[in-house]
């Protein structure tokens, strides 16, 4: 689960990790009120959206006075912000966080991830801070310096002043940054995050080190024991349709093409996915819906396929298992009916009963296209969808 | 000879009395599986299908003699079952549970370290010996007894592989679900480890997917060690990054984890990988037919 910066902030300020003063706004005259709390000389107008790169898409203004805080304002709210993060449809932003600005002398990144390789959190830092650390990876790897984490101990004292000292942060901010980087691993710990990344992290002309922004992901699988996380939740920056689908247990991710899939298990939906791309037709999506589908589940994600308007034709990839092919087979017979399908449906069934599976498919007089195989159906499923 | 478990594995059912465990309880004593036991706390000293049930996994191995165990418990909880069988130093411990947080796996891992214990999974089918013991909840029917292992990150590709090598007559020696969480026990390495030593193996399928750099490594680790044939599938080229495709380890993120840079690998290791996943049991074919084992591994 993703979540904006200004809770990214909230989070850590309450864990002792310092960050700006700000606050949040949904309006115009909020924006004005905040800065106006704030009393600082210069403040900053920030686009509260899921996605990096808001600076450069013109999401970010430093203003210099109370007009200025209001016409940045104005300017931002409702304006759909596109950066190599939001695809090219953008998105809108919908709250801004008005901060206080403040007198930077030098920009860092630190960051914490999970390392799958030692199966344990990484702290990373740079001095390289402001830029994408994918390309200070790329570019310059000498420069991002790593410290493994054992889970026993947590981060200690050492590894966190090595880290500042690899990265040249000053001695007269040692200890401020200690204190930063190993409040910002008990946050990730106690938070269950997947990602926690400070960049910049800044030295202040006042002798602070601060979080100037704040990017953090939680582990979904971890949110029934961190309920003060998921009341950060922003419906508003997810796709509809996997809300929906997560309502029922189903795995949906969608996708620009237009033949939608529904695939039972994780890694056959996602070779499906491959096989359509791989006879040149683009998925719409990609659809999990586990192991243990019943004729609901089924239902759903057919409603949930057909409410996505560029899909043209849904292939229906199925290795029953434990599942039976004949209890699938009735499932998309009844889901078919009930929402009046009216463009192509191929069905690749294979496992327990197939043969039965298969013969309520062909008695079933609905149009549904049967398939041999993977490769048969994917084929099938292109070849429909581009006649049409 | 196959590789984790054989015919004389005993196997206990952690999380027993839960309906998916009594499922698959009885679909594994079905197919063959000794299931010596099953654990519940508070449930002790009943039974079910015919099994006896302990409060603590320790009762459970003094009592039965277990050395293996499989694990059904939710995902809260699932940690703590791990680590209470790794406790009763049991050989092999198999973890189905999803879902479980991934910082629960990282004390779990840590905990493990310098122990005995051999953990599969979490968020996996299992691991089958075909017609001697089925531990998880993979259909037991689609396995040929014979000589391919069979290692993957996946369930149903697993099952999709599993079906085109006995279309073709080409049993298995031992199939791993390693599972799709980005922290696990077994990886590609001990498994291809495993195949390699177990003289039943003539040739390895691996089947993984985006996310993390395993099958690179692996594929490395082939390149320096294996004498067997390995034949590969990645699964996920076509999805985009920054999304977790099901499986919480399958994710691209910042640029790694890419199925164009393991497969690119792979190849460069002398691993051939299928172009689609539909010719994964033809790839290994069209292999052992080059080096001359097709007739040795052609079971039925």
């Amino acid at each position: 689960m993703n979540i904006h910066e200004y809770q990214g902030k909230e989070i850590l300020r309450s864990y002792g990790v310092a960050v700006p003063n700000g606050k949040v706004a949904y309006t115009v005259d909020e924006a004005v009120e905040a800065a106006n709390e704030l009393g600082t000389k210069v403040s900053v107008v920030k686009a509260q959206i899921h996605a990096g790169g808001r600076g450069k898409a013109g999401g970010v203004k430093v203003a210099k006075n109370i007009d200025e805080v209001r016409t940045y304002a104005d300017e931002i709210l409702g304006k759909t912000l596109v950066t190599h993060q939001t695809g090219p449809e953008g998105k809108e932003v919908k709250r801004l966080l008005i901060e206080e600005g403040c007198d930077i002398q030098r920009e860092y990144y630190v960051g914490l991830v999970l390392d799958r390789a030692t199966s344990k959190v990484t702290m990373m830092a740079s001095e390289e801070g402001g830029t994408e650390i994918e390309e200070v990876a790329a570019e310059t790897p000498e420069k991002i310096f790593k410290e493994v984490i054992d889970p026993v101990t947590g981060l200690l004292p050492f590894q966190a002043r090595r880290l500042a000292f690899n990265i040249n942060i000053p001695a007269e901010y040692l200890s401020k940054a200690v204190k930063f980087m190993m409040g910002l691993y008990q946050v990730f710990v106690e938070k269950d995050c997947s990602i926690a990344e400070i960049n910049p992290l800044v030295t202040t002309g006042d002798g602070n080190v601060l979080a100037l922004d704040a990017k953090m992901n939680f582990d979904d699988n971890a949110l029934f024991r961190q309920k003060d996380i998921v009341k950060y939740r922003d419906l508003d920056e997810e796709d509809e349709k996997e809300i929906e689908a997560s309502k029922y247990d189903l795995s949906y991710i969608a996708l620009d093409g237009n033949i939608g899939c529904m695939v039972n298990g994780a890694g056959l939906a996602m070779a499906t996915m491959d096989i359509i791309k791989h006879y040149n037709g683009d998925p719409a999506n990609f659809l999990d819906v586990g192991g243990g589908a019943t004729a609901e589940k089924v239902t759903e994600a057919f409603k949930i396929i057909l409410s996505d308007d560029n899909v043209k034709g849904i292939f229906v990839n199925i290795f029953g298992g434990i599942m039976k092919c004949d209890v699938i087979a009735e499932g998309v017979v009844t889901a078919t009916k009930e929402v009046g399908l009216t463009i192509p449906l191929v069905v690749r069934l294979e496992g327990t009963n197939v043969d039965a599976g298969k013969k309520i498919l062909a008695d079933s007089g609905l149009n549904i296209t049967p398939a041999e195989s993977m490769a048969d159906g994917a084929e099938k499923i292109v070849a429909l969808v581009n006649k049409n | 000879m196959s590789v984790f478990i054989n015919k004389d594995t005993k196997v206990l059912v952690q999380g027993i009395t839960g309906s998916t465990a009594l499922f698959h309880t009885k679909q594994m004593l079905d197919y063959g599986t000794k299931i010596v036991g099953g654990v519940t706390p508070k449930k002790g000293g009943t039974e079910v299908e015919g099994v006896p049930v302990f409060n603590t996994v320790a009762e459970a191995v003094n009592e039965t003699g277990a050395n293996a165990t499989v694990i059904y418990v939710p995902a809260p909880f699932a940690a703590d079952a791990i680590i209470e069988a790794v406790d009763a130093e049991l050989d092999l411990v198999i973890c189905i549970t999803e879902h479980i947080p991934v910082m629960d796996m990282v004390k779990v891992k840590r905990y493990m370290e310098g122990k005995k214990t051999r953990l599969v999974g979490p968020n996996c089918p299992g691991v089958i010996t075909p017609e001697e013991c089925k531990i998880g909840i993979m259909p037991g029917y689609i396995h040929k007894k014979g000589h391919i292992g069979v290692v993957s990150r996946s369930g149903t590709l697993t099952y999709e592989a599993v079906h085109q090598l006995s279309e073709n007559g080409f049993g298995q020696s031992t199939a791993v679900g390693i599972g799709g969480d980005p922290v696990n026990g077994t990886d590609f390495i001990d498994a291809l480890k495993a195949f390699n030593e177990d003289p039943e193996t003539e040739a390895v399928m691996m089947i993984g997917e985006i996310g993390g750099t395993a099958e690179e490594e692996a594929a490395e680790w082939v390149k320096a060690n294996m004498t067997k044939p390995v034949v590969g599938f990645i699964g996920g080229a076509t999805a985009p990054p920054g999304k977790r495709m099901g499986h919480a380890g399958a994710i691209i993120s910042g640029g790694k984890g890419t199925a164009e840079e393991k497969i690119k690998t792979m190849n460069s290791c002398g691993i051939e990988v299928a172009e689609t996943p539909s010719v994964m049991g033809e790839t290994l074919i069209g292999v052992l037919k080059d080096k001359g084992i097709y007739d040795k591994c052609k079971t039925h």
